[in-house]
């Protein structure tokens, strides 16, 4: 069980009944599991409430042999046998729904989970640019969790009080009307008690969250920028600014924790007085005989006003809880509720094998040739396009954002196994072009071609098959060395990853590492320099072998000495294939059969290495910037 | 630990006390008021003495509002208590991790010591505020209500002397037995989240790899074993919840089966009947609330033991007594100086280092990955202790200064390096709190940031998110070089800082600093070797060691590794030449 969150805020989701109908859509199969509960619920409510009331033949009983001297003993033990039965009954009916109601929940929470996380993996690259991993996270943390707390509690919880409350009313109201005066009285002032108490406490949270934002906030931060506190000596700043926020935050979680928990002693003794004055009206009643009172009676009532308060304290304490758990809800629904990454490709990658006639044929077996099977709507015709890596930009116009263009009319063209590089500085939409390639993000019909197919028509997760993409940040995942390169082709044999691996020099450090291609390695590969994961990524590259590879400032952690190692490999990766490459670093980019420098998301030079530096144009000087330093 | 943590407590001492004590009156009262209860219905209704059942009620009535009282004052207490605790704690650690060093941060990971200064140190004030109310309201409610339940009646007692072992017994076992069963799914649930994370940072190669199916298998996997370990575990802690209806009821039979007869027989009276059935909830409730606080202490234990750790790792770099507060040149030399992350001398990332370096040189740094460029450089403002030999700046020994003079000398740009949200101006301040807003353009133009601050809609006063998320890595290594050069220092290091920077503006900057820095010794780590070319001298390292220093024609002749990367980089040229 993950630790409680109490503080969480009272947050109001917007459409209460749509979302509950949403969870209950998730407890498909368990139509019969949810009646049970219900059932159980109720009959373990009943159980305790007809337990009690009959606490009053049982007492009369006594009385009567008291004051009699005769003892109807039979019916005294029927009346303790029948208590008996009810009570074990009453525990069974909790120990079941508590069983089914686990059985639901655990189930409802892991389909919701699988739910959100197979959402979040099909949603656009665009989707995360707007969201922080923090805010993402929490869906599966708090949101999750007090959606379970609500389900493995508050819904048995508030059946279950309900019907105690309904009961022992009718109950109330049957054994006496004129008592019962006193509970609608009683009733008023705890409504009006929770109201008071609830919304202050309510405020208070709120208030408190903020302040735990401001605070946690600004630890993250402090703490993640700690190397550079040292380093500027800010440490008596932090301290003092940090003080200033935690003393915020004591003051708002003083206050609202101190209504919370006022809440429960006020409630608890509002029953005493309740109480009290029953056996003062009860008493007087049962002495005077009037209302048909008597002693039996009034110890069954004495007992059902202790009955009564109970759950209208627990519904109140629960009432924040669903809601906190239904904005939750509402929250990770909102995400299963975005549009996932368009897709209207239908172009596919088809193995296939070459016919007689020259012409290509679809083929069930791998052959390492791979075509485009394009079907044609019209004609129901389907031809087939080898996979070559022929990339065109048609005057190219995009924006992350409508109103920013990054990109403003970009035209190249990429043949065949050609190497083309793209230079110039942060922010002149060298990755941008990239990410279009692999459709990250979309551009209008027909302005980006590949192997003369208009993109957009392509699969996306065919086209990004036939491509290889090395990051500037390499990500790799939690698993062994070997499971991280495997991550480009499932179905590799060690021996292809040792290739792989060999091929991006990255095989020496890795059999120096203490496992070697078994070490494990922890979140983002911590345990490796920037460099050493550089590499394992252009090994992971590697292993997919496709016709495509971009290379996206793939080595510019790592030294020129080293990089001048990997030459070789990287050159023997990158021939025969079509390769996009984004470096700072000019040396890298200098052997490409053309250079585009970008500029303000403008090519404003193209050609080869030699071509530019003889125009003499912004290339030229960034080149001999390098070596001639004025 | 416990004793190390509850001394966080400190002024709200008084508070955690007292609010065990008033709720001692409380329970005193619900105690009692089942008597008084017993007499409303013994004295008054059985022998119709209205007066009498008036009398109680008013009795009662009072009772009430004496344990309201008590009962709220003791919600105030805890909630002042735990909150002032958890406020105590948090300014603790927040402290404690100021003051640590880069080693102690390397050790903990930042993660993980933000974890522990936010989750933790709230489910520590929750089970906190849940055991000042708790662990003396339970076992006193218990104590006092058998009390009171064998003054009435000792004989009826009995029923408790079978029922409460019972009952204990019951909830110890399941607890055992859950115990191990939690743990499990906790650590499944941290793998589960772990997942998610990662699939957020690497969402890009997921996709690229077009692996989104796999990770979805994965992660199902991940979430059905979550959930078969919380089956697992809650299907015993359900278990508690009808046992206990069960023991509950089996004590009311009993106790109406036994009292039936006691008030037959004449040696019972009606009302103690009721009293002895609220008895009956009291002690069972206390001990189902006392395998509550078990579980959540448990549950916290984790937490605990984790503020603690942070609480007393031993903060490895302090300043020492009678320390030096003066740097008197920026003159630094390293004498045969060993150094090694982890404190071994068999895996050492500096090997026997010695260089000798005068106060305004200009100190250029080549070296592979991993050649501990970054790791001798460190060394100077003293941010990880030498292993062995000593580092002297000033003439004298780091160890000797007074740690905030002497990193205020020494001005270092980080290889990985963080902006701070806030203006750029308030970012840039860090360097020099006092600085003049001419100061700091001034800083600004040397680091070729003016232009773009200026480019900016807000200038030097334009807002940067949390981590510094609106500006390109060329222009927030800029920013973070001006910021140090703010401090005026009499060292500068800049630890691979221009690497996004293209190499024009890479040229200029070194110009600037060429022409506005010159008695300030500076270190320049980098990749390319135009940006070390023109330094004094230049200091090539491979594995730990210093292979060679000189200039740039120096080593061009006489050192292997300078030459190679040379021409690594140097290809373009010569094609150019040819």
């Amino acid at each position: 069980m993950p630790p409680k969150k109490n503080m969480a805020p009272v947050q109001k989701p917007k459409d209460v009944k749509g979302i509950i109908k949403r969870i209950f859509s998730y407890m498909y199969g368990f139509k019969i599991h949810f009646f049970l509960v219900v059932a159980g619920v109720i009959f373990s409510a009943l159980a305790g409430i007809a337990g009690n009331a009959l606490l009053t033949p049982l007492v009369n009983n006594i009385e009567e042999a008291c004051t009699t001297g005769t003892w109807e003993k039979g019916k005294f033990i029927g009346i303790l046998a029948l208590m008996g039965v009810i009570y074990v009954f009453g525990a069974l009916c909790t120990l079941l729904f508590q069983r089914m109601m686990m059985k639901i929940s655990t189930t409802t929470l892991m389909r919701i989970r699988n739910d959100l996380f197979n959402k979040m993996e099909s949603l656009p690259v665009k989707f995360f640019d707007k969201r922080t991993h923090g805010e993402l996270m929490s869906l599966y943390t708090n949101d999750t969790d007090t959606l379970r707390e609500m389900m493995s509690n508050s819904i048995a919880n508030v059946i279950s009080s309900a019907i105690t409350i309904v009961g022992v009313f009718a109950l109330m109201v049957a054994y006496s009307w004129i008592l019962t005066i006193i509970v609608i009285v009683m009733l008023f002032i705890i409504v009006g008690v929770i109201g008071a108490i609830g919304s202050r406490s309510g405020a208070g949270f709120i208030a408190q969250q903020k302040a735990i934002g401001k605070a946690n906030g600004y630890i993250e931060e402090l703490i993640d920028g700690q190397k550079v506190v040292k380093v500027f000596c800010h440490e008596d700043a932090a301290n003092e600014e940090f003080d200033k926020l935690n003393n915020e935050l004591c003051e708002a979680a003083t206050k609202a924790n101190t209504f919370a928990n006022i809440l429960m002693p006020i409630m608890n003794n509002l029953s005493y007085l309740h109480y009290a004055a029953t056996a003062i009206v009860g008493g007087i009643m049962a002495v005077s005989g009037f209302g048909g009172m008597n002693i039996g009676k009034l110890i069954s009532y004495l007992q059902f006003t202790r009955q009564f308060a109970q759950p209208i304290t627990q519904v109140s304490q629960q009432l924040n809880a669903v809601l906190t758990a239904l904005a939750g809800a509402e929250r990770i629904f909102a995400v299963i509720d975005e549009e996932p990454e368009a897709d209207e490709g239908y172009v596919t990658l088809v193995s296939a094998v070459r016919g007689a006639d020259g012409k290509l044929a679809e083929s069930a077996e791998k052959t390492g040739l791979w075509a485009w099977k394009h079907p044609h709507k019209a004609d129901g015709s389907v031809t087939y396009t080898e996979v070559r890596g022929h990339v065109e930009f048609d005057d190219v116009v995009f924006g992350y954002e409508p109103e920013k263009i990054v990109l403003n009319g970009i035209s190249l063209y990429a043949d065949a196994g050609q190497k083309i590089a793209f230079v110039g500085s942060t922010g002149a939409g060298k990755t941008t072009i990239t990410n279009l390639i692999n459709r990250f993000y979309d551009v209008p019909d027909g302005k980006i071609r590949y192997d003369g197919i208009n993109i957009n028509k392509i699969k996306k997760s065919d086209l990004r098959r036939s491509q290889s993409i090395v990051l500037q940040d390499t990500h790799l995942f939690t698993g062994t060395v070997m499971d991280n390169i495997r991550y480009g082709k499932l179905d590799a044999t060690d021996e292809e990853v040792y290739a792989a691996a060999k091929l991006a020099n990255a095989h020496g450090f890795i059999t120096h590492l203490e496992n070697g291609y078994n070490t494990m390695l922890t979140a983002d590969g911590a345990n490796l320099s920037q460099g050493q994961r550089q590499l394992l990524a252009i090994a992971r590259a590697a292993i997919a072998n496709p016709p495509v590879l971009i290379l996206d400032e793939a080595t510019s952690s790592i030294d020129t000495r080293t990089e001048a190692l990997i030459e070789k490999g990287m050159d023997s990766l990158m021939e025969g294939r079509t390769v996009f490459v984004i470096a700072h670093r000019l040396s890298t980019v200098r052997n490409s059969k053309a250079i585009m420098v970008l500029e303000k998301g403008k090519i404003i030079e193209r050609g080869s290495h030699d071509d530019l530096i003889a125009q003499k144009g912004k290339y030229y000087q960034l080149y001999t910037g390098m070596f001639e330093l004025s | 630990m416990l004793k190390k943590l509850l001394s966080y407590v400190g002024d709200y001492k008084k508070q955690a006390i007292l609010c065990p004590l008033t709720i001692l009156g409380e329970v005193a009262m619900e105690v009692l008021i089942p008597y008084v209860m017993a007499s409303i219905i013994n004295e008054g209704i059985r022998k119709e003495n209205v007066k009498h059942v008036a009398l109680m009620g008013v009795l009662m009535v009072g009772m009430a509002l004496v344990s309201l009282a008590f009962g709220a004052i003791a919600g105030r207490f805890s909630a002042v208590a735990a909150v002032g605790f958890a406020k105590n704690l948090r300014k603790a650690l927040f402290e404690k991790v100021q003051g640590f060093s880069f080693a102690n941060v390397d050790k903990f990971s930042t993660a993980s010591l933000t974890t522990r200064l936010t989750t933790d140190v709230s489910n520590v004030q929750n089970s906190f505020m849940m055991f000042i109310r708790t662990a003396v309201r339970a076992p006193m409610m218990l104590i006092f209500a058998f009390i009171m339940a064998l003054t009435t009646n000792a004989r009826l007692s009995l029923v408790f002397v079978c029922a409460i072992p019972v009952l204990a017994i019951a909830i110890a076992a399941v607890m055992t037995k859950a115990h191990p069963r939690f743990k499990k799914m906790l650590s499944l649930y941290d793998n589960m989240n772990g997942r998610v994370q990662e699939n957020l940072i690497g969402i890009r190669t997921v996709k690229a790899f077009v692996r989104e199916d796999y990770e979805k298998k994965k992660f199902t996997d991940s979430t059905e074993s979550v959930r078969a370990a919380q089956v697992n575990a809650e299907k015993l802690v359900i278990m508690t919840m009808p046992f206990m209806q069960i023991c509950m009821y089996a004590s009311t039979v009993a106790i109406l089966f036994f009292g039936g007869h006691l008030i037959v027989g004449g040696d019972m009276l009606t009302g103690d009947l009721t009293q002895f059935i609220t008895y009956v909830t009291q002690i069972l409730m206390s001990l189902m609330m006392l395998s509550f606080l078990f579980m959540m202490f448990v549950i916290s234990r984790a937490s605990m033991q984790r503020i603690h750790e942070v609480l007393t790792e031993e903060i490895d770099i302090v300043s020492p007594e009678n320390a030096v507060t003066e740097v008197a040149n920026g003159s630094i030399s390293f004498k045969n100086v060993s150094f090694s992350y982890f404190k071994d001398m068999n895996n050492l990332a500096l090997d026997k280092i010695n260089l000798d370096i005068k106060s305004g040189e200009t100190i250029g740094i080549i070296g592979g990955t991993g050649s501990s460029k970054t790791s001798l450089v460190q060394l100077i403002p003293r941010l990880y202790d030498t292993t062995e030999g000593e580092v002297l700046v000033g003439d004298r020994n780091v160890r000797e200064y007074d740690l905030e003079a002497l990193r205020n000398q020494v001005a270092m740009v980080l290889q990985k390096n963080v902006l701070f949200s806030g203006t750029i101006k308030d970012n840039l301040k860090w360097g020099n709190a006092e600085a003049t807003d001419e100061e700091i353009i001034e800083a600004c133009k040397q680091a070729c940031a003016h232009d773009f601050i200026t480019s900016f809609p807000d200038g030097y006063e334009q807002n940067l998110g949390q981590g510094g998320v609106n500006v390109s890595g060329g222009q927030k290594q800029r920013l973070c070089i001006a910021r140090a050069l703010l401090k005026k220092p009499k060292i500068l290091i800049l630890d691979d800082s221009t690497s996004a920077v293209d190499t024009a503006t890479d040229a200029s900057i070194r110009k600037a600093f060429r022409e506005n820095l010159g008695d300030v010794t500076t270190f320049i780590i980098a990749q390319r070797i135009s940006s070390v070319k023109d330094a004094d001298r230049i200091v090539v390292m491979d594995d730990g060691k210093i292979t060679d220093v000189g200039t740039h024609d120096e080593l061009l002749k006489t050192s292997e590794i300078y030459r190679e990367v040379y021409d690594s980089q140097q290809k373009g040229g010569d094609a150019d030449a040819s």
